[in-house]
């Protein structure tokens, strides 16, 4: 793992050509100084401290969310990134003894309150895994899924809406005749791809994404990345990633995570180019991590 | 020096091992070559669908169905027992219960597990069947149900260890894509976990069958005895295991008698062994189903 990170960081110099294009399509929304870019927010986190038992993993984190962007969350490995990001749809209460202090908004309303429903809340913020997590069924069942327990009864709809997602997913062409086949037949990236349109399925507003890519080959990669600077039309998007070039490729703006700290946010070019800490540039120049 | 002893070590660790081997192919060359005799003065068909069990009458007859019957019938009550309660509390153990929960009731279901069978059959015998004869007004409380209720229960530790077993090998992935989507905990047990799990609760369930209809102690002391073909749970039965322990010892050597006994105690072993490979087969293909094997 750390190996593998070293040979990224040695590799930064090859970042220029996609920081250049992701400059020019940033100035179609142009921020303040220090602001990142994009529309209001659509989620932020307030002061979010989080526990497991009683060791800290996040300290104090407040960081906005932009709609219809896709943030970036960097950091080395345990820095509590993942854990983050799991704040934001309740994953982590599936984890016993764990405990959130702070304010997490969706649209300038508390998701955490305990009157609001999680299983509502993460139809509205869906979760792709880092590891492809198609359940053993058919490529069908898996997408239809999320519509069942929905309460979606109607048969016709219930397709149209599988095809449709598998459509939005880039996946429709090359599994159309394979919709009764077990998804588990799948090569990596189609699985991970399904999955992604097992999460639109249910017509989320956000979609999360834990390191989408850290189990497949550069090809797949390439594909989930092209599909992520698709799906940022429509949906508001948060990465967490490993790959500082993958940030880079498709991010609008970037969270820098250190040792359960929030070091930095702001525009994806701006934390490559001049990030104001030097926490930030020491682990983008891949002095540390 | 060295090497010879690494190979003297090799050899007996070899030979241990196959031991079992040697034991099971000991087995079942016994019970041919005492079980086939009979098949000379009775053909298979009679022998196994015969409706009188009078081995010691004049003229003897050997028609085992009352026994295989019998045996059938407590095994299937027996299911009506295990299957909820050792399935049930796989789920609870493995859904629902905290870390204390889990703490104090493992050890106790493999206590149960650990009960001498007498212990089961004495149990049945004092306490149970009088209990049943009192509350339904029956002439006698050694039947079908006590059996089926005491073997359900003997074979509830084996049904509640592996159907956990089984549900503990559903990767957590599954889970969290489930809540992912917004479904609850409810949806996620019965349309994710639980298919995922389905063969490997299955294979729970079969070896839960075997344990209950390989039962003898308990089967002699509770089931009453009487090897005609039952009618109702309230009637006394004599399972085959019960029949070949009540009367091996009173059969003579080399008798015809003795001969059939062996025989049911052959149909036994291939209805057991048939269960054991639909178990093996079952969960093979369940661990193919998740991904743990090639």
């Amino acid at each position: 793992m750390h190996n593998a990170d070293h040979e990224k960081q040695v590799n930064m110099e090859n970042l220029h050509p996609s920081l250049i294009k992701i400059q020019a399509g940033a100035d179609t929304n142009p921020a303040g100084e220090a602001g990142v870019s994009g529309p209001g927010p659509k989620i932020s986190a307030r002061n979010v401290n989080f526990y497991y038992g009683s060791k800290r993993a996040l300290n104090n984190i407040s960081a906005d969310f932009s709609a219809r962007r896709v943030t970036a969350i960097i950091g080395p490995s345990g820095c509590g990134k993942s854990t983050f990001i799991r704040l934001l749809n309740r994953m982590h209460e599936l984890v016993p003894g764990s405990r959130l202090e702070g304010e997490i908004l969706l649209d300038g309303k508390d998701i955490l309150s305990p009157d609001r429903d999680a299983a509502e809340l993460r139809k509205r913020v869906g979760m792709v895994f880092q590891k492809p997590n198609p359940f053993p069924k058919s490529v069908f069942e898996n997408i239809a899924y999320g519509l069942e327990v929905n309460g979606v009864t109607d048969k016709n709809l219930i397709e149209e809406k599988v095809v449709d997602s598998l459509k939005k997913a880039a996946l429709w062409s090359e599994i159309k005749d394979r919709l009764k086949d077990s998804a588990l037949g799948l090569s990596g990236g189609q699985q991970q791809r399904l999955c992604i349109a097992r999460c639109l399925a249910v017509s989320p507003e956000v979609i999360l994404f834990d390191e989408p890519c850290a189990s497949l080959d550069p090809i797949s990669t390439a594909r989930i990345e092209e599909l992520i600077l698709e799906l940022k039309k429509d949906y508001t998007i948060v990465i967490v990633t490993h790959n500082m070039q993958q940030a880079a490729r498709v991010s609008d703006n970037t969270a820098f995570f250190l040792m359960g700290d929030l070091i930095e946010t702001d525009r994806t070019d701006r934390i490559f180019k001049a990030p104001r800490d030097k926490r930030t540039e020491d682990y983008i120049t891949g002095r540390f991590g | 020096m060295n090497k010879r002893k690494e190979r003297a070590i090799k050899y007996i660790f070899t030979a241990l091992a196959f031991s079992s081997l040697v034991f099971l192919v000991g087995i079942v060359f016994v019970l041919f070559k005492e079980a086939l005799p009979i098949f000379t003065k009775i053909s298979p068909k009679a022998f196994l669908l015969g409706k009188s069990w009078y081995p010691t009458s004049s003229p003897p007859e050997f028609g085992i169905l009352p026994l295989i019957l019998a045996s059938l019938w407590v095994t299937l009550g027996a299911l009506f027992i295990c299957v909820p309660l050792g399935v049930g509390s796989a789920l609870y153990l493995h859904e629902l219960a905290g870390p204390r929960q889990r703490t104090l009731l493992k050890p106790v279901i493999e206590i149960l597990a650990s009960v001498p069978s007498i212990v089961y059959g004495f149990f049945g015998m004092v306490i149970l069947a009088p209990f049943l004869q009192n509350t339904f007004n029956l002439p006698i409380g050694l039947c079908v149900l006590t059996t089926s209720v005491i073997l359900g229960v003997m074979a509830t530790p084996t049904v509640a260890s592996i159907a956990e077993d089984a549900l503990s090998y559903v990767p957590r992935s599954f889970r969290e894509a489930s809540f992912a989507v917004g479904a609850d905990r409810w949806q996620t047990l019965t349309k994710v976990i639980i298919p995922a799990a389905g063969s490997g609760i299955s294979t729970a369930i079969i070896l839960g069958m075997s344990r209950a209809i390989g039962e003898t102690m308990t089967v002699l002391m509770v089931a009453g005895g009487s090897a005609v073909i039952p009618h109702s749970l309230f009637d006394p039965v004599r399972p085959m295991t019960a029949a070949i322990a009540a009367e091996m010892g009173e059969a003579p050597v080399g008798s015809d008698h003795y001969h059939a006994l062996f025989a049911i105690a052959l149909i036994l072993f291939l209805i057991t062994f048939a269960f054991n490979i639909a178990a093996e087969l079952i969960s093979r293909r369940f661990r193919l189903k998740l991904g743990h094997s090639r």
